[in-house]
């Protein structure tokens, strides 16, 4: 079976009005690309195999596939131009900047991607004896260490995902602690109103209700509003340090101590990590656990959305209610993995297990490499350089937008603005997408939620001085544009590979996989 | 450093710039209890490239890796060849280093790829959609279990007991937490799934029964039977594929009438990287696509009416309905799928059965060679890649044995389910295009000499 | 027939003990384009303040609470296939849900229409 047995093809698109035709309807060196389904067929394959060897009948219990299934195959020299060209429409850190606040877009090491594919590392399967993966242990355990001492706590839970499920996971042991103390009746977090939609969703998910806790005019938690919420019933806090609007949380021991006099517990959202990393150990500061996204923090690769890798270090209180499973190193060197089977002796009051396996080894390996590049020294230069980067960019467009923080000190490893100032129908969607004009993706927008029209900016410390001020000419004319009121912002961006696209029609008629168009047209 | 691009000049300049006398001014905020005066004593300083790659490499050389040894472990992870090109293009910048497509215009490349990944998911799942990929397969099944008490306000779910073990104890710690109620069980050594034991336990409170297909002994079972005794009971039917490649061969759970089909897609071109990361499919019929959890990439038009992609039904996730969210999830595992969906497309269809097929015989042949061997009894007739040994002594030990002479013999179910003694004896081998007649061989040899 | 306005920017068209529920004019201004709308089924009761529908833009979700309590006759079907009738006549054919009212002193506590505009000048 052909997927495309009438041969259709996207048509070429339609010239803009502001540019001329073409007959492939390439732009030069931007290529359009079709699907897959509109370039392949289900018999070819750029794959060789010998050939089957002969089989008595087969053993598939009667359940042979008749039915085909509707795979395009490509020869190789065909699929690696069709992922070639697709990957030219996307913007990416190896491209330039990208100022995305509280995403810690920083340098990808390639040496990284070299070790993670080390045969010893990359050619391991998960369930092997363990004598067999002692150098595969050691990694966890010797990346373990590192974030216990980074961040100043006792323990750490290696195996969540992604930095939503290291949430969920220092949410889980607090629960599991509570209960344990015989105080499951408490039923309230308490999460500031700016922070990451994933803490109310975890929250949520675990069982507890949320409640709002104000900012000041200067932007971090009203501790007085605080303390008078807190009380038997409330579980746990939230909180984001540095915070989502890129400032240190000043009262953050107050406020640990605070949640601690009524037996809550503190959980502290690591994705801002970056801007303190060896010059603040959280620990420190009285949190009880904490999650580190590999993937910010520690450089391993965003990849278009993930993998992520969410480690969560914990408290002397909480470390007993960890997950399993987790590494151990034994008095005599060798590397133990504790799992459900030994847990009555080794973890007896653990929550569970969160994922099948042990975590994401893929990012162990590159995160260790990271942090054994830098060293303790290197890390502390990574925040000092991280928090510089991101000054120079509040202080060098403080007189073009917004900085509604700006006169109470200093920001951290990013900056914050808003859309004040802006033209009479202009706001920060209108800089953003002429921003993408000017060669960047755009900062952060509309987050968080408690600064008006909010740009948030986090240059990250692998910005040399020239990327920055290229960026902050850049931005600083946009701005300009948008507060004049200059028209062509509207129609923004001109010159990426697509225009605004329609998010409306997307969502009113989703169309969520390809269709044959003999097919597509009969459903309408 | 070499990923530090400031120097000191620049340093001291831009101080300048912001009004500042030194680095400490800017940490000002920080309480003074809390400062660190220096690098954290005690740990090392930065090293080279050269350093740091002895070092890394002094580490993977004391693993056994697969490639190594005659290697027979599945259980959720299997070893496949991954073709050349995948592992050059998910390193291309443009998608080692891009980020989630919310700038759809300059992230087409992303989006039109979730896409394909989308299509071509739903299409050998069987199921009319399927969102952009999910942490994992265990993850992916407990979300699909959530996923049921949603659609049908039911809070009972019965577990396979050919479900994988590890997928069984997240879904247990998971519904501590939100009071699902499940029902599970261990399986039996036996040739036969537990699909009549399953249909059995259905009543009006279950919202979903969750099946592995091949399951965790490599049985294989029809779901269509299943799926309308479910169904006559409202409940939906989840099924969990855990080897994607047996789909090349297989009927799909879709067509037999699964609800919500999940699955880790690992097997196709992320490599086995001891557990992770690797990839969630998620999969489900088209009236239920509003209650799916995870990332959608949708197709639409741009304003000069060309067609483009876009993350879509945002409105289900959590950085807009915050507590009300169909899931916590963030992030999907955007570059495995890249690496999923690569290897798919090299393939296509026609390799794919080649591959199943190629997958399939070689099991077959080994099935036979093992069981000749005295004390060794093949207990699972059918199977697609992976089938179950009865040993005539404790498997786990043996395993243990062979890895010593390093040969990775397979998954003892004693390894899985710790205590059981029904199942102590049970060994699961996994065969693939990657096993040789001479692995097969030298694993058989091994054996009898234990077992003698 | 009488209508009357909650705070949270629900209408309701009361007639006899039957009433029409929907959003007005400002908040499907504020929601942007909608694509996409829950109802509730024939049967349900609701509670006055309970979540009753959910409305969605591309951008948003909102929930649409009952402002009195009664029992649901029937979800606006139109809406499953165009959710846009709620931007371009919310207080019309974009109608959400009617019920059978329960208990009709509970509409002493919402607001006329000069109220409501009143209110909306406020924000």
């Amino acid at each position: 079976m052909t997927i495309n047995p009438s041969g259709w093809r996207p048509e070429a698109p339609q010239a803009g009005a502001n540019e001329a035709a073409t007959f492939t309807g390439n732009r030069a060196l931007m290529l359009e690309e079709p699907l897959i389904f509109e370039i392949g067929s289900t018999a070819t394959t750029g794959v060789d195999f010998g050939p089957a060897p002969a089989t008595s009948g087969s053993r598939l219990a009667g359940l042979e596939r008749t039915a085909p299934i509707g795979l395009p195959g490509l020869s190789e020299p065909e699929a690696v131009r069709h992922y070639t060209r697709l990957s030219r429409q996307n913007y990416a850190i190896d491209l330039g900047l990208f100022p995305l606040g509280s995403c810690t877009m920083k340098h990808n090491p390639r040496l990284n991607e070299k070790v993670a594919r080390m045969p010893g590392f990359a050619d391991l399967h998960p369930l092997q004896p363990v004598d067999t993966v002692q150098g595969a242990l050691q990694v966890i355990n010797e990346l373990a260490f590192w974030l216990i001492d980074l961040t100043g706590m006792h323990g750490v839970a290696m195996s969540p995902k992604a930095g939503a499920h290291g949430e969920l996971c220092g949410i889980l042991a607090i629960k599991a602690a509570l209960e344990a103390r015989g105080e499951g009746h408490r039923k309230v977090i308490l999460v500031p109103e700016s922070a990451h939609g994933t803490n109310p969703a975890t929250a949520a998910f675990a069982g507890y209700a949320v409640e709002d806790i104000p900012a000041t005019a200067e932007g971090r938690v009203d501790l007085a509003a605080l303390k008078a919420r807190l009380g038997p019933d409330v579980a746990a806090v939230m909180i984001t340090n540095p915070n989502t609007c890129g400032l240190f949380e000043r009262d953050m021991k107050a406020i640990s101590d605070a949640v601690h006099a009524v037996g809550g517990y503190v959980y502290c959202d690591g994705a801002n990590f970056n801007a303190i990393v060896g010059r603040v150990r959280p620990g420190d500061l009285g949190i009880d656990a904490m999650h580190i996204n590999l993937h910010k923090t520690f450089s391993t690769p965003h990849g278009g959305g993930g993998p992520g890798a969410g480690p969560v270090v914990l408290s002397e209180a909480l470390s007993p209610y960890g997950p399993l499973p987790f590494v151990a190193k034994m008095p005599d060197g060798h590397y133990k993995l504790v799992e459900e089977e030994t847990a009555d002796e080794d973890h007896p009051q653990t929550f569970g297990r969160m994922t099948a396996f042990h975590g994401q080894m893929g990012m162990f390996t590159r995160a260790l490499t990271y942090i054994l590049s830098h060293g303790a020294d290197g890390l502390r230069q990574v925040a000092e350089d991280s928090v510089l980067n991101a000054n120079y960019v509040l202080r060098s467009l403080a007189g073009t937008l917004d900085a509604p923080f700006a006169a109470s000190g200093p920001c951290m490893h990013e900056a914050i603005f808003s859309d004040e100032g802006l033209a009479e129908g202009f706001s920060t969607i209108d800089v953003a997408k002429a921003l993408i004009d000017e060669g960047y993706h755009p900062m952060t927008m509309y987050f968080p939620l408690v600064v008006h029209g909010a740009m948030l900016v986090e240059p990250t410390e692998t910005e040399s001085k020239a990327a920055l001020d290229q960026f902050i000419g850049a931005l600083r004319s946009v701005a300009e544009r948008a507060k004049a009121g200059d028209p062509t912002l509207k129609s923004a961006p001109h010159f990426a590979p697509r225009r605004r696209l329609d998010e409306t029609l997307a969502a009113r008629k989703p169309v969520l996989v390809w269709k044959e168009p003999e097919l597509a047209e009969a459903a309408e | 450093m070499r990923y530090l691009p400031l120097t000191q000049p620049d340093r001291e300049a831009m101080l300048g710039v912001i009004g500042a006398r030194s680095i400490d001014d800017l940490f000002v905020d920080v309480p003074e209890a809390a400062r660190l005066d220096g690098p954290i004593p005690g740990l090392p300083l930065h090293a080279s490239e050269l350093a740091v790659e002895r070092h890394m490499a002094a580490l993977a050389r004391k693993n056994l890796a697969a490639g190594d040894a005659p290697f027979f472990l599945g259980c959720g992870a299997y070893r496949h060849h991954v073709p050349a090109s995948v592992d050059h293009l998910i390193q291309r910048g443009e998608y080692l280093t891009a980020y989630t497509p919310y700038q759809p215009e300059i992230a087409q490349g992303t989006l039109q790829m979730l896409f394909e990944f989308q299509t071509q998911v739903a299409r050998l799942l069987g199921t009319d959609v399927a969102n952009a990929s999910m942490y994992d397969g265990s993850t992916a099944c407990w979300e699909a279990i959530v996923m049921a008490r949603r659609v049908t306000r039911r809070a009972k779910a019965v577990l396979s007991g050919g479900l994988h073990p590890h997928y069984v104890s997240v879904a247990k710690t998971m519904a501590k937490f939100t009071g699902d109620v499940l029902e599970t069980s261990l399986p039996s050594l036996t040739a036969e799934p537990d699909t009549a034991a399953l249909i059995d336990k259905i009543d009006d409170d279950t919202s979903c029964v969750v099946v592995q297909y091949p399951d965790i002994l490599g049985r294989i079972a029809d779901l269509s039977e299943l799926a309308a005794a479910c169904h006559a009971k409202k409940a939906l039917l989840v099924a969990v594929v855990t080897e994607p490649v047996a789909l090349g061969l297989l009927k799909s759970p879709g067509e037999m009438g699964a609800d919500i089909v999940v699955g880790e897609g690992q097997s196709i071109g992320v490599g086995l990287q001891f557990g992770g990361p690797y990839v969630g499919l998620f999969g489900c019929s088209e009236k239920l696509v509003r209650q799916m959890p995870g990332r959608l990439t949708g197709e639409t038009v741009d304003a000069d009416g060309k067609r483009g992609f876009v993350l879509t039904l945002s409105t289900r996730e959590q950085h807009i309905r915050r507590e009300k969210a169909t899931s916590n999830i963030c992030t999907n595992s955007g570059l495995c799928a890249l690496a999923f969906s690569i290897h798919m497309t090299l393939l296509g269809e026609a390799g794919l059965r080649q591959l199943a097929r190629v997958n399939h015989a070689a099991a077959f042949a080994a099935a036979d060679r093992l069981a000749e061997v005295p004390g060794v009894e093949l207990v699972t007739p059918s199977f697609f890649n992976e089938f179950t040994l009865r040993l005539s002594k404790e498997a786990r030990p043996v395993v243990r044995q062979l890895a010593d002479s390093d040969i990775l013999a397979g998954v003892s179910l004693g390894r899985l389910y710790p205590g059981a003694e029904s199942l102590e004896k049970g060994l699961v081998v996994a065969v693939t295009e990657t096993t040789t007649a001479e692995d097969v061989a030298v694993l058989a040899e091994a054996l009898r000499e234990v077992l003698a | 027939m009488s209508r009357y306005f909650t705070e949270d920017h629900e209408w309701i068209d009361v007639d006899g003990d039957t009433a029409t529920v929907g959003i007005t004019d400002y908040a499907q201004g504020q929601l942007g384009d909608i694509v996409f709308v829950e109802v509730p089924e024939g049967g349900r009761r609701l509670a006055k303040g309970d979540d009753a529908a959910v409305v969605e833009s591309v951008k948003a979700a909102s929930d649409v609470y009952s402002p009195v309590s009664g029992t649901v006759i029937e979800g606006n079907a139109a809406l499953g296939d165009d959710p846009s009738l709620v931007n371009s006549d919310p207080e019309g054919d974009g109608w959400f849900f009617k019920l059978t009212i329960a208990d009709a002193g509970e509409l002493e506590s919402l607001m006329d229409e000069a109220k409501y505009q009143d209110f909306v000048s406020k924000l």
